[in-house]
């Protein structure tokens, strides 16, 4: 094979780091499932709700996404620029700092280092630490390019090229703070105004980590495992500008009926609505692109996970705008549907096309058969079960959350106190700490299976 | 399409597509002052309230309590009037949070007393046994560091000179360690007794806890 002179040693690491952020965040994340219906978990000062949330997203979002990001985003753009990264010391720095950062950051966070402004809690130091590793990145990303071999950048390039720019602007204007000492900082911005700068980012950081990537992933890794070109060429490129261009007006609708400005919750709600066409747009282009291949889903395991994970992406993109009307986020703000939104999110589209993307890329990289397509169907099923039951659960605590606070009694007066509010959600939280069982372990049989792909033999024929 | 030929080209109308939003929406109004307005009513948080606001953001109490009432009836009904812009004038970060998992903090300074912060910070069952929170008595055996108060109440714009923060440190602990202090027996019981003359991390929280929501009543009532 001509992949001789490609650097596949960084894209290892970086896989494998993920997978290693992805259960480290999937343990806290149960642990905390577990304290939110019994509170004796909360053991130490460290293992508190608290201190152990921030653990939890900063882990699986910036350790677990971001090493599947990196990892996939340096195989996609040596495979399409056909060129070996321009940089590889820059690449293997990366990964060392990179995970430097997020061990530290994880330490951090649970001494309780927390900016408290949502995915962007990291004091500081750590800051500077992760625009350094992003600029390593971003150095890669455009040398490569630039010298590319293949004229046409395709599609995936276009995502990872947007997200750099985005996640630079998003992450610097969101961080800039004064520093008290080596472990404390104020943000530049007050009240209403860091509200707004804060949901900007925390939305778009969502978007450009959570959308934006996967994306670059599904329009590469997708037509690379189903052997079917992608099915409209045109309605990608309408989709990625309109994505880009309207993604940035909607942060606000995570203030909705807050002393924010009306004027600015209002223009994030219509743009909200406006973000259903680009998303569906590749929600379309993805079931197209199986058009008439549709027996793949029996056949091809990975055709399961990129069309589960579109399906997801599908109606994630619908239900959030939904709940960014002002009607119905009055309802459900606050309450536990928010929750299982998200997860749908990151438990299905993100994780979904991720481990596809993976189990594609990791024998080619490695010149190995996969252990076990066996295994792979186990993981897959078991993380579908796993997550539907956790954002079901989730939706149905959040409606009868959001109805026992606005319920009164005839004569006006409230029905339920604030307690009874929490405390009969928790044979929900209890099946939710059951269905992130399932899914924990259709997790480590993700991991399982790809350690032992990568301790076998390598393939004879290539060799 | 010429530009997916031309890497740093994209690049930069890529950044140009994300900024039209961005200086629209957030950009501009970080510059307009009916953002963020102010009110001589609402008060910087004292040198002591603030360590408090900082145990409150380390602790992450932020991640299960909002603390932004919306105008809708029952939620006004539930914790009081909705809250204003003008209260947040001094918050460095907001803290509005985006999960109620426990209830809204915004008007609950003045809706206990003391003692019953002392009590429920330190063991949330003994009052409400079906709670889900986690107990924090251990904050109470944490001497409060003051040391870097001058520096963080300069920083945010307060106004304090030196001496007025060691004044405003000095008086909140006379206040909580004197002998008529109304909620003496509940501090007393949580906090170890080499501590009882002391200010402590719990001291600090609970003065936090105490003033939100107070200064806009002085507001609302003028207007």
């Amino acid at each position: 094979m001509s992949d001789s002179g490609y650097n596949y040693r960084v894209v290892r690491g970086f896989a494998f780091s993920a997978l290693f952020w992805l259960v480290i965040g999937l343990v806290v994340g149960l642990w905390m499932a577990f304290e939110m219906f019994d509170p004796a978990l909360n053991l130490t000062p460290w293992l508190t709700f608290g201190r152990l949330r921030v653990v939890h997203t900063n882990g699986l979002g910036l350790g677990f996404g971001l090493a599947a990001i990196f990892a996939t985003s340096y195989y996609i753009l040596q495979r399409l620029t056909r060129i070996p990264l321009l940089f590889p010391g820059l690449a293997q720095a990366h990964l060392y700092v990179f995970n430097a950062a997020i061990a530290l950051g994880a330490l951090s966070l649970f001494a309780g280092m927390n900016t408290t402004r949502e995915y962007g809690e990291l004091e500081w130091p750590l800051d500077i630490v992760v625009v350094i590793f992003w600029v390593m990145f971003a150095i890669n990303v455009f040398g490569t390019l630039i010298k590319r071999k293949e004229k046409q950048m395709y599609i995936s390039l276009w995502y990872i090229i947007s997200m750099t720019v985005a996640i630079a602007i998003l992450y610097i204007v969101n961080n800039l703070e004064v520093p008290i000492n080596l472990f404390k900082s104020y943000t530049l911005y007050s009240g209403a105004n860091d509200a707004n700068v804060e949901w900007w980012y925390g939305h778009n950081v969502v978007g450009f980590i959570f959308t934006v990537p996967i994306l670059a992933m599904f329009y590469y890794f997708m037509p690379k495992s189903t052997g079917l070109p992608i099915y409209s060429h045109r309605l990608s490129i309408v989709s990625f500008w309109a994505l880009n261009f309207a993604y940035l007006w909607t942060g606000a609708h995570h203030l909705m009926l807050t002393p924010l400005p009306e004027w600015i919750q209002t223009v994030a709600m219509a743009f909200s609505i406006f973000l259903i066409a680009p998303s569906w747009g590749s929600v379309v282009n993805g079931y197209y692109t199986l058009q008439g291949n549709w027996d793949q889903m029996r056949t091809n395991y990975l055709t399961k996970f990129f069309i589960a994970g579109i399906t997801f992406y599908g109606l994630q993109t619908l239900q959030g705008p939904l709940q960014g009307l002002r009607t119905l986020n009055a309802f459900f703000h606050y309450t536990d549907w928010v929750v299982g939104h998200v997860h749908m999110g990151t438990m299905g589209w993100v994780t979904m096309v991720i481990s596809a993307s993976f189990y594609y890329m990791i024998p080619r990289i490695t010149n190995r058969e996969l252990y076990s397509v066996k295994l792979a169907n186990t993981h897959f099923w078991l993380i579908l079960v796993g997550q539907f039951t956790w954002t079901i659960t989730m939706w149905i605590a959040g409606i009868q959350q959001g109805a026992m606070w606005k319920a009164t009694n005839p004569d006006g007066s409230l029905m339920y106190n604030f307690l009874d509010t929490v405390s009969s959600l928790y044979p929900y939280y209890k099946l939710r700490f059951g269905a992130g069982v399932i899914y924990f372990i259709g997790i480590l049989v993700f991991a399982w299976n790809l350690i032992m792909t990568v301790r076998r033999e390598p393939n004879q024929s290539e060799a | 399409m010429g530009i997916t030929s031309k890497p740093v080209v994209f690049a930069v109308l890529a950044a140009v597509v994300i900024l039209i939003g961005t200086t629209v929406t957030v950009f501009i109004p970080l510059f307009m002052p009916s953002t963020q307005p102010v009110s001589p009513y609402i008060k910087p948080y004292t040198a002591v309230e603030q360590e408090g606001r900082d145990i409150y953001m380390r602790e992450g109490c932020n991640n299960c309590h909002t603390q932004t009432v919306r105008p809708l009836r029952t939620e006004v009904l539930r914790y009081g009037e909705y809250s204003k812009p003008e209260e947040f004038a001094y918050d460095r970060p907001f803290l509005w949070g985006s999960r109620r998992t426990g209830p809204d903090l915004n008007r609950v300074g003045g809706k206990y007393p003391d003692s019953w912060h002392y009590k429920h910070t330190a063991h949330p069952q003994s009052m409400f046994e079906k709670s889900n929170m986690p107990p924090y008595g251990w904050l109470a055996k944490n001497r409060l560091d003051t040391g870097y108060s001058f520096k963080k109440t300069s920083t945010l714009g307060y106004g304090y000179s030196e001496s007025e923060v060691q004044q405003q440190i000095d008086q909140y602990r006379a206040t909580v360690t004197s002998a008529s202090y109304p909620s003496k027996e509940s501090r007393d019981q949580i906090t170890p007794p080499e501590l009882q003359r002391e200010l402590t991390e719990m001291d600090a929280l609970i003065a936090y806890l105490q003033k939100l929501g107070r200064d806009v009543k002085k507001m609302e009532a003028k207007k």
